[in-house]
């Protein structure tokens, strides 16, 4: 499959705003997070519920470490994570500009 | 309906208006049905799972949790390829009312049967036209069936115009009053179907080789441009719609071209003309038959379509009238009946407007009588320019002691 830089430059509006995958490559959206997803490296044993829960995909495995870490291009700072955790890793802090 | 001359090579059955219309649908020979039973709407898909189930049909038949996802499984089936239906009422168009604007929006032809009835609060299961007129601005084109074979023949006229304009039909007809009527109709054959709806040719569907978005999202500099194409395609179906009865008529020989196909007359060119839609028509012909012999001259206009807006037709048909009297079983709180207003809006480009009163009846089944019909008829003949708001508007039925009272004592 061709990916081309701008998802949209191929839209076609005409039948029903059909478009190539990976739209969310340029639609960031976790610009208006009040909380973020904070992750204790010593807590977490990389269950993954915070990935099973995550509405928005954000949470992921650390490449190279047993560990769950956070996209925040895409985390909206719900907190279910921090919900689910069974081992209390992860802390919402408020997010500063 | 302009009284249809049969095709002599088809048999006429007796049967309730809801398996009428399954047995329709069955001859478009839809993909995928989703069902979720309301009142009054659910002897069509009963009766439909009833075909799948003999063998008669061979669709897909998903029940679902709820009306919400009845039409998210027909998105989901028409954006991969399927021809889908389903049916509804009242509270469960409401449900589906969120995914059949995304259905618009991504050009779906789904085409859902809406056996017409109110809408709470106060409960009620009878029919009025407050759930069909609530869905007029989410891009779906709109049928209403005067009587049982109108609405099996919009449902494959509306699998037709769907699936060359790109857009998802509420084929409405009247709950109870047509639903769950005896009548007999001409029910179309398979080897008739196939001549009048080949089979569906989308031009992008979900293909796991090929991935792809559908009803993407769409930045400001796009969503104007696809709601455009929304009015663009439902301005191209009033030529489509033309042409799809034309050809019905050569293939089943039921004759509905009057007026392109947007809307059906009885005496049109009266002095004297009412408006309305739907089953209510019978009764008000009878009426008209009786006031005529008296020589009163008055006729009925009957959009059959409502969205698209049949608007050169209407302009047409009400432009030189003397008066025109609208019934609605509908009415927009705060403003008044939306078929007159879209009447009147309609009219405001013809060069002779004539007074158009409306009369807000029959809403939630309350009966309408012949003797009401009349008054209103009269009342319609007293109209003249100009008049104010107020005079434009009445409820014919209104039972003013209730309203003092709160109706218990």
């Amino acid at each position: 499959m061709s990916q081309s830089e701008d998802p949209y430059e191929d839209l076609t509006i005409t039948t029903g705003a059909v478009v190539e995958p990976n739209t969310s490559r340029v639609n960031k959206t976790g610009s208006w997070r009040q909380f973020k997803p904070v992750v204790d490296p010593d807590a977490c044993i990389a269950c993954g519920q915070c990935d099973t829960y995550c509405p928005d995909q954000a949470a992921k495995p650390v490449e190279g470490k047993d560990l769950y870490g956070f996209d925040l291009d895409y985390c909206k700072g719900c907190g279910i994570c921090d919900e689910v955790c069974p081992t209390d890793a992860i802390e919402m802090i408020r997010e500063e500009k | 309906m302009a009284k249809a001359e049969l095709n002599p090579s088809d048999e006429q059955q007796v049967m309730k208006g809801t398996s009428a219309v399954a047995k329709g649908v069955m001859a478009a020979d839809p993909d995928v049905i989703s069902a979720y039973p309301i009142t009054p709407q659910t002897g069509v898909v009963e009766k439909l799972s009833e075909l799948v189930a003999d063998g008669e049909l061979d669709s897909e038949f998903i029940k679902v949790d709820s009306e919400f996802n009845a039409a998210s499984t027909c998105i989901g089936a028409s954006a991969a390829g399927a021809r889908a239906f389903s049916a509804t009422s009242s509270q469960g168009l409401k449900l589906m009312s969120e995914p059949l604007f995304t259905a618009a929006g991504m050009r779906l032809p789904i085409v859902m049967a809406v056996a017409n009835r109110s809408l709470s609060a106060p409960l009620s299961i009878w029919a009025d036209h407050t759930d069909a007129f609530a869905e007029r601005d989410g891009g779906m084109l709109q049928f209403h069936a005067e009587d049982v074979q109108e609405a099996i023949d919009h449902v494959l006229m509306g699998f037709r115009v769907a699936e060359q304009v790109n857009l998802p039909v509420l084929s409405n007809f009247d709950g109870f009053i047509l639903t769950h009527v005896q009548e007999p109709a001409d029910i179309p054959s398979e080897e008739e179907v196939n001549e009048f709806l080949p089979p569906r040719d989308p031009e992008f569907t979900l293909d796991p080789s090929d991935p792809k978005t559908m009803g993407a999202y769409a930045r400001p500099e796009h969503w104007t441009e696809a709601r455009y194409e929304i009015q663009a395609a439902m301005m191209e179906s009033k030529d489509v719609w033309a042409k799809t009865v034309e050809e019905f008529k050569e293939v089943f020989g039921r004759d509905y071209t009057e007026y392109n196909g947007m809307i059906d007359t009885y005496h049109g060119d009266a002095d004297y003309r009412l408006v309305a839609l739907g089953s209510m028509c019978g009764t008000i012909r009878g009426v008209i038959d009786q006031y005529r012999e008296q020589g009163v001259d008055v006729g009925l206009v009957r959009p059959r379509v409502h969205r698209p807006f049949p608007t050169e037709e209407i302009r047409a048909a009400l432009g030189d009238a003397e008066a025109v009297g609208v019934l609605t079983k509908e009415m927009s709180p705060g403003y008044e009946s939306a078929l007159a207003g879209e009447i009147k809006g309609t009219l405001y480009h013809a060069e002779n407007q004539p007074p158009i009163k409306s009369f807000v009846i029959g809403m939630a089944g309350r009966d309408i009588t012949a003797a009401e019909i009349g008054a209103m008829i009269e009342e319609t003949m007293e109209a003249s320019h100009p008049m104010t708001f107020d005079e434009q508007e009445s409820w014919p039925q209104l039972r003013e002691e209730l309203l003092q009272t709160g109706g218990d004592n």
